[in-house]
């Protein structure tokens, strides 16, 4: 139907435009004036938060610029980014913002897609499971992450004391897996369900045929599944990955960044809002950028994830 | 088909998964609320269950402004940045499903960008830009970056519905006499309107979970939100552990979500899948 309506469309614009030479029919230029009109106000938004603000922080990065010291504001080139990439603190949180980043992006796609088959495939109580994981999904991540703090508090938390009242939020690395442990649970559930949409997509003749042929279930699924899932699984890993690597809301309330907890988002928060420094601040959300932009670039040229949205306009 | 094939194992199977993934989701949340009922004493008392209920945390929290006032704040601020949202979005998936225009295709870039945009790199200038302008600690100055955020959720999810509309009906309408208002609000909006509220409760979700800005734009109870409330709450003397209040105003943050979920679960899934599977 809708071909239908396109096609005799554009034959009566091929019609138009042949009457009128090269140029636009009126139809379609008006097409094109609405088009850009009902996109404008989106636009605006969009340009004055995002982009605007990004093209700024690229100016502050290349300033002196200590807002309690107003009067010393000084163009100053490249020596914040030197400052930034000589320091011990930065690295340091970009090794923990990459490490809790694989890690729990790994281990969330591992449980998201048994849950995806839980969910898909279960015989009964399906409508049962599918609320109770969407509510880690729904629920305010600050809220969660209070219930871990207080869950691995000695002497208060039931986890703490199941773990002979131990204080893993006090060292490092066992801090730092609380925070993944916290990441996985509110994350997974997401996982599952994007996981879910593409298991819904093999079709189960497939399966049935692999079963009549003598298959494994470990072999269907490494065979069949997985490789018609690749789209789905790619997508959702560069979500996630994305989405893991800007991690801020459980690290500021389990550990506030301490004992060699903080994550690049964490450590650029600090130097604007407890040092006050808008040059060295600024400094690090435009390296962050850079990271996230290798990201993305790794996951849609080197894997072939296809950017979500990218097939829209050919439609 | 199914009954025939189901051995008595495999039920047992199924039937602990379904167990384990139930426990994992719910346990975290149930610890929450036990915490929320525990007496001050209680508090240092790691068992699951309290020994003695109170609704002490509950009537304390409610009762300061501390918490009242941000609560009202992350409702306003949530409606608010959901319906511009969901107006604009609207009519840009519009267009992107419907017309053809040159910019579509930077139009759908520039969303996915910002949906993968890493906030932090956005908090120092934007603090630096409504300090200027004077929108810092106001509700605008979380209203339009909630928006902005919103927007490429709303314009991947609306476009995929609006695509999926059978939009000749509307000219039949015509046809039959209709005016293009009734042809609008009679056949077309009804048909648009389940993506709608879909997009409209992941809009709602994101803004009522946002923390960072939330912590970064505001200094005051004038328009702090309530995930940015639970880290300035504090007992009811300087010296009381805040534990039970916190778990409280957690408790009641998250009863809407719970709401929410249980009411809406099928949009949810349907909204955060569309854009997945349809790419």
């Amino acid at each position: 139907m809708s071909t239908n309506t396109q096609t005799v469309a554009a034959e009566e614009t091929t019609a138009r435009t042949g009457r009128h030479g090269r140029q636009l029919s009126e139809g379609a230029r008006a097409e094109r004036r609405l088009g850009w009109l009902l996109c404008a106000p989106a636009v605006i938004v969009m340009i004055a938060v995002c982009a605007y603000p990004i093209v700024y922080a690229i100016w502050l990065s290349l300033q002196r610029y200590n807002l309690e010291l107003p009067q010393d504001v000084k163009f100053i080139g490249l020596s914040n980014y030197a400052a930034v990439l000589s320091s011990p603190y930065w690295w340091q949180a970009l090794w923990v913002t990459v490490l809790i980043t694989v890690v729990s992006v790994t281990v969330t796609l591992v449980l998201g897609m048994m849950l995806a088959l839980v969910m898909h495939r279960t015989l009964f109580g399906r409508g049962m499971v599918r609320t109770a994981a969407l509510i880690p999904y729904g629920i305010v991540t600050v809220a969660a992450a209070y219930g871990w703090y207080y869950a691995w508090t000695p002497g208060q938390g039931y986890l703490s004391a199941a773990f002979h009242n131990s204080a893993p939020l006090t060292e490092q690395y066992k801090a730092i897996a609380v925070i993944i442990l916290a990441e996985i649970w509110k994350t997974t559930p997401f996982m599952g369900l994007l996981l879910l949409a593409g298991l819904s997509l093999v079709p189960e003749d497939l399966q049935k045929a692999a079963k009549v042929d003598g298959a494994t279930a470990w072999q269907r699924f490494m065979k069949i599944t997985v490789p018609l899932m690749k789209p789905a699984i790619l997508v959702a890993l560069l979500f996630r990955t994305l989405d893991s690597f800007r991690i801020f809301d459980n690290i500021f309330i389990l550990t506030q960044g301490n004992n060699g907890t903080e994550s690049v988002s964490i450590l650029g928060w600090d130097n604007l809002f407890n040092a006050l420094n808008l040059g060295i601040g600024s400094t690090i959300s435009i390296l962050i950028f850079i990271c996230v932009v290798i990201i993305a670039f790794v996951f849609i040229k080197g894997f072939g994830t296809a950017a979500p949205g990218t097939d829209l306009g050919k439609r | 088909m199914a009954a025939v094939t189901t051995t008595f194992r495999q039920k047992a199977g199924w039937g602990t998964a379904n167990f384990v993934v139930v426990a994992l989701a719910l346990i975290p949340v149930l610890w929450m609320v036990s915490l929320s009922f525990k007496t001050p004493p209680a508090v240092l008392d790691p068992s699951f269950i309290p020994a003695q209920w109170t609704l002490r945390n509950y009537t304390q929290i409610l009762k300061t402004s501390q918490f009242v006032r941000p609560l009202a704040n992350s409702i306003g601020i949530g409606l608010i940045s959901t319906f511009i949202a969901v107006v604009l979005a609207s009519m840009a998936a519009y267009a992107v499903a419907r017309l053809r225009f040159p910019g579509k295709t930077l139009l759908i870039g520039m969303a996915l960008l910002i949906a993968m945009f890493p906030l932090i790199a956005l908090v120092t200038p934007l603090f630096s830009i409504e300090r200027a302008l004077g929108l810092f600690n106001t509700w605008p100055g979380l209203i339009i970056p909630y928006v902005a955020f919103g927007l490429p959720l709303g314009i991947y999810i609306l476009s995929a519905f609006f695509r999926e509309i059978p939009w000749e009906l509307e000219k039949a309408a015509k046809m039959d006499g209709a005016t293009p208002y009734q042809a609008f609000t009679k056949v077309i909006a009804p048909l648009a309107a389940p993506g709608m509220v879909t997009t409209a409760i992941l809009v709602f979700l994101a803004c009522w979970n946002e923390f960072l800005m939330a912590i970064s734009f505001t200094s005051t109870i004038a328009s702090r939100t309530a995930p940015a409330s639970l880290a300035y709450l504090s007992g009811s003397s300087q010296f009381t552990v805040p534990t039970g209040p916190i778990a409280a105003a957690a408790v009641v943050i998250t009863i809407p979500i719970i709401v929410f979920v249980l009411f809406f679960q099928r949009r949810i899934v349907a909204g955060l899948t569309s854009g997945a599977v349809k790419g």
